[in-house]
């Protein structure tokens, strides 16, 4: 089945070789999204981004890849200013932007939001986030940095740290993971741990899972470990907020015990989670992690829009 | 034996039998008021008699409860309901006072307006005009996902939409 004309909201809405197909799509966009090379593929295309709560990373990224594939975009930035804030419901918003774009990309407060976007709208939806649910292009393009970097996602050994328990995001990515047959190693403080439905979930594929509550022998014979945010939130007690978090920042003195290729992942923006020391080591790949939001976003919106990207390969 | 069927399951009969209706049979015990909830009792005709029994002997199930409405028929919303609180009851329809038709309550694959997300970040809690849906995961023990927020739930009485 193509991808032209998808809605794409949640990564259990593309296939093993479709999430392939955006990834190989996305690797041939990196000239491009280096500007070094040009290509138009979206040339009198229009996507709308409608962004109801704050994220200038994923809305730049979505912007810039749209304008990199020759496209042109309108935004809702700034909900407050908008006929939200007069209380119109998103279903109206939805149905307006979806007659006017080709497109639309949503982010929104509340889970389930982009699935109910897609059912309004007759143009092709993508979830760039709602609340703690999902946000596939993520997983899209943590899935990019790994191909890239070791060539097949299958048999790599990834860890995953932090809270396990709230962000969804890592819950998309474990998915996928499982899917395609790596293996996980859990690191996360005992009231974050990944939700029994979760732990369920990878069962069912057959997917490799372990628990390891202690960082360093998480990380000893591990190829990617995937970071993730504690956040103040979760916590009722900040003293307790304080102590867990301390022990769960990654401690630069680790990376003597770890393979060579090892790679530090985050989803970025970091907080004290990574100390800058490990930006200079051969070892942080949360920049290039960035850096292919954009060649992945643009894979998929050309995708959606127009079934091809026009790059050769 | 003729005389059997002129007077059916003569021991359940202790009330009155009805000339049409619905009696929902074999719900585990206990579960009777939850059920007469879902079927909203309070606003059929006046005339209709509904009759309850608690904690009868079963065969089947040790102890039973059963509700009998007359005058109603179960909208299929009413009936998805009480196979995910009362999944074993049996619904028999009586026409003229003879059991016309009965089933067990089956479960669809998709729950659409039965049940209330508990996730109040789910996009359904905040006012849009869109129903509920939920698609079963799992069938023993029953599991359902929230075809929005993608929340699962393995508990439904306190989640029936009212
Ligand atoms: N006219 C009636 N008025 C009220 N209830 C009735 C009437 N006829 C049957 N019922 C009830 O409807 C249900 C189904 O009737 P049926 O005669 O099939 O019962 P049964 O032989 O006990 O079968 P089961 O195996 O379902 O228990 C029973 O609970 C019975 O008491
Ligand atoms: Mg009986
Ligand atoms: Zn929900």
């Amino acid at each position: 089945m193509s991808l032209k004309g998808r809605d794409v909201i949640s990564i259990r809405d593309l296939s093993r070789s479709e999430i392939l197909e955006v990834l190989n799509a996305a690797r041939h966009l990196i000239p491009v999204a280096e500007g070094k090379k040009r290509l138009e593929t979206l040339d009198g295309r229009l996507l709308a981004l409608a962004f109801f709560e704050p994220s200038t990373r994923t809305r730049l990224s979505f912007e810039t890849a749209m304008q990199r594939m020759g496209g042109k975009v309108i935004t809702i930035a700034d909900p407050t200013v908008s006929s939200v804030a007069k209380g119109e419901t998103l279903s109206d918003t939805v149905r307006m932007l979806s007659c006017y774009a080709d497109a639309l990309v949503l982010r929104h407060p509340y889970e389930g939001a982009s699935r109910l976007a897609a059912q309004l709208s007759d143009k092709p939806v993508v979830n760039a986030g709602d609340g703690a649910g999902q946000h596939p292009t993520q997983t899209l393009l943590d899935l990019a940095t790994m191909l890239e970097r070791f060539g097949t996602l299958s048999g790599l050994r990834v860890v995953l740290m932090g809270d396990l328990r709230y962000g969804r995001t890592v819950h998309s990515l474990a998915h996928a993971l499982g899917v395609f047959g790596a293996e996980l190693v859990l690191a996360s403080p005992p009231s974050l741990r990944l939700p029994e439905e979760v732990h369920r979930d990878l069962d069912q594929m057959g997917a490799k899972v372990r628990e390891e509550e202690h960082l360093d022998r998480a990380v000893k014979d591990a190829d990617v470990l995937y970071v993730t945010r504690i956040q103040k939130e979760r916590f009722g007690d900040l003293a307790e907020y304080a102590r867990v978090s301390a022990s769960y920042r990654f401690d630069p003195a680790l990376l003597q015990k770890v393979k060579s290729t090892f790679i530090v992942m985050h989803p970025l923006p970091r907080v004290a989670e990574i100390p800058p020391e490990v930006d200079r080591t051969p070892h942080a790949a949360y920049f290039r992690q960035a850096f292919l939001a954009v060649p992945v976003r643009m894979a998929l919106l050309s995708l959606i829009l127009e079934g091809r990207t026009g790059a050769r390969g | 034996m003729p005389g059997a069927s002129s007077q059916p399951s003569g021991k359940e009969l202790r009330i009155t039998p009805i000339r049409n209706g619905t009696v929902i049979d074999h719900i585990p015990s206990g579960l009777a008021l939850e059920v007469l909830k879902v079927l909203k009792v309070e606003n059929l005709d006046r005339d209709s008699e509904v009759s309850v029994a608690l904690h009868v002997r079963s065969q089947r199930m040790g102890w039973k409860d059963i509700v009998k409405v007359e005058n109603m028929e179960l909208s299929p919303q009413k009936s998805n309901a009480i196979a995910l609180i009362a999944p074993t009851a049996t619904i028999s329809i009586i026409r003229d006072y003879k059991v016309r038709e009965k089933h067990p309550v089956s479960l669809p694959d998709r729950l659409v307006g039965v049940l209330k997300c508990p996730n109040p970040n789910c996009i359904t809690n905040h006012g849009e005009p869109v129903e509920s849906e939920f698609e079963v995961v799992r069938r023993r023990p029953l599991a359902v996902r929230c075809a929005y927020c993608e929340r699962s739930m393995e508990e439904f009485l306190p989640h029936l939409a009212r």
